[in-house]
């Protein structure tokens, strides 16, 4: 597997990138993620109103993919509707475990295309599914009761 | 290297068929034989040799070939037992020392917990020997406590060895940390525990690779490894126990080959080691382990710990000399450690570091080395680790293949 393909540009800089590393204001739901063999874990805060995601952002630490993942996931689902960002969530998934290949198909994942490489790498999976694992388990919690 | 040290070692890698390989066309450079060591042809030839002639069901037949296969599994027990300085009656076949770690906490502990108490514990511990202890601990109302260890030495201060008092029933401790590969001062830690009555537990998995264990001379009541560290297959492992204490010990696990009579209604028990050893064992693991010994004990642990030590202060001035490496524990490449150095590369996630030293061919372990405590009582950064680590048939051309691609990764980056 091409290092290149994995760490892109933007890969490695979203990893870095500190705008979506922050506490949500008025956060509605939040869940903690954790990769137990590896140590990543991130907590993703949401503010859900009116079905809509207002505003997502997380915290915590670990690798450059589940860090860039995460970064690039509230970039996309931050002011989409909760049924959109589900349907997104499930195409992202789809995408890394091989499933969902067809470019088209994946443009709407925007830059988090870009890590479609990762489906190539089994021991990474972990790392960049987490984000969007935890965001499946944040957004299934009952809104107003963040974890 | 002296001339008779250097014929033992020299060439010795390619007795390990697994080592012979690429990796993304690279010479594969094994540095993950902390995490199990590969296998010498012999050990491979060994368990080849007893599934292909002498496989009956030791203890079991009375035919040639089942008495084969017992002379096999008991001959292994004897092997190991006088490798150890043990018994053949204080020595019991486990899956692994994760095992034989688990017996002594359920086994054991509640023989000694009755009344609550304390067990006490370094914070280096891997998670084999802390998990039972704290779920036995919860269990039996005793507490658990930890021997902090000096951040930047690995060692243990002596103010902490008072935490061992006479309220403590158990002291259990690792022969050499799987993370910062220093030694543990088994001698000062036996001491404490017997001037308070406490039974001690050491496990050796990380030390038996790298020098000789003799349990009758370190004085402890149990020990445990596994083989899998020692050129031996994976699903093999030994649990020590002085006689008296494994004797008054219930079984851990029920079945056949442990008993000496069943009735309806009740069961008498066979003594240890056939107490702990229910259900058919793994006989060609016992036969792999014998052949691991024999090929220690061909090139003998002088040899092996010499051509080691060099290897580790080629490996810790190598990584102190690159910028942006931080070297975990003591940064004094003569500083004795035993298989492992662990250290992280400035801002660069372990696992991503793992990643790309792949691409190079390097295998290495990344990450929080089944040490979670440890791992964040030393607050290095995002709580985890790189760690290489080798074995006899380890090289400096090995070493230096780390050495050359770790600049490699934060590059690869963007660093």
């Amino acid at each position: 597997m091409p290092l290149d393909s994995i760490y892109t540009e933007l890969i490695t800089e979203h990893s870095r990138d500190k705008r979506n590393r922050r506490h949500v204001e008025g956060a509605t739901c939040s869940h903690r993620g954790v990769n137990p063999s590896c140590g990543d874990e991130l907590t993703l805060e949401l503010r859900v109103q009116s079905g809509v995601i207002e505003d997502a952002a997380f915290t915590g630490s670990g690798c450059a993919i589940s860090q860039a993942s995460a970064s690039m996931m509230t970039d996309l689902l931050r002011g989409r509707p909760v049924a959109d960002a589900n349907r997104i969530a499930e195409k992202f998934l789809g995408m890394i475990k091989g499933e969902i290949t067809d470019e088209a198909d994946l443009e709407e994942l925007d830059e988090a295309a870009a890590l479609q490489g990762v489906s190539k790498m089994p021991a990474r999976v972990k790392c960049a599914v987490l984000p969007w694992h935890t965001y499946q388990q944040a957004i299934a919690d009952p809104p107003g009761n963040p974890a | 290297m002296d001339k008779i040290l250097g014929d033992k070692i020299h060439g010795i890698a390619e007795k390990f068929p697994a080592l012979n390989q690429t990796v993304n066309g690279r010479r594969l450079v094994y540095l993950d034989s902390a995490a199990t060591s590969m296998r010498p042809r012999a050990v491979l030839d060994a368990i080849d040799a007893f599934y292909a002639r002498d496989a009956a069901n030791p203890h079991r037949g009375l035919y040639d070939m089942a008495q084969r296969a017992t002379e096999a599994y008991e001959g292994a027990r004897a092997a190991t037992a006088k490798f150890i300085g043990a018994d053949t009656d204080e020595t019991v076949f486990t899956r692994n020392a994760t095992e034989a770690l688990n017996i002594i906490a359920y086994s054991f502990a509640p023989l000694v917990l009755q009344n609550g108490g304390s067990i006490v514990i370094p914070i280096l511990e891997h998670h084999s020997n802390l998990v039972p202890w704290q779920v036995a601990a919860k269990k039996y109302g005793a507490t658990l406590r930890y021997l902090y260890i000096d951040r930047a030495t690995g060692e243990i201060p002596d103010a902490e060895l008072k935490k061992i008092d006479a309220d403590t029933k158990i002291v259990a401790f690792a022969h050499v940390s799987n993370v910062l590969g220093n030694m543990l001062p088994v001698n000062k830690l036996v001491a404490a525990a017997k001037a308070v009555r406490a039974v001690t537990v050491l496990d050796a998995a990380q030390s038996i690779p790298h020098f000789g264990l003799d349990l009758r001379a370190l004085d402890v009541d149990f020990a445990a490894f596994s083989g899998h560290k020692m050129y031996a297959p994976m699903g093999i492992g030994v649990l020590y126990g002085k006689k008296k204490l494994l004797d008054s010990m219930p079984p851990f696990l029920y079945g056949g080959d442990m008993i000496e009579d069943v009735r309806e209604q009740d069961t008498d028990f066979l003594p240890p080691p056939s107490r702990f050893e229910a259900g058919t064992q793994n006989a060609g693991g016992a036969v792999g382990l014998a052949a691991a010994i024999e090929f220690i004990e061909s090139i003998g642990y002088d040899a092996i710990a010499t051509h080691e030590a060099a290897l580790i202060r080629r490996l810790v001035a190598g990584l102190n000399a690159l910028p942006d490496v931080t070297v975990i524990g003591s940064t004094d490449e003569n500083e004795p450690r035993f298989g492992a150095v662990s250290f992280n590369i400035n801002g660069v996630h372990p696992h991503d570091a793992a990643t790309i030293l792949n691409d190079y061919g390097v295998a290495i372990r990344a990450g929080k080395h089944c040490a979670h405590p440890l791992l964040k009582y030393l607050d290095v950064e995002f709580n985890a680790c790189c760690r290489a680590s080798l074995d006899v048939y380890s090289t400096n051309a090995d070493v230096d293949a780390l050495l050359d691609a770790i600049p490699a990764v934060r590059k690869q980056l963007k660093l």
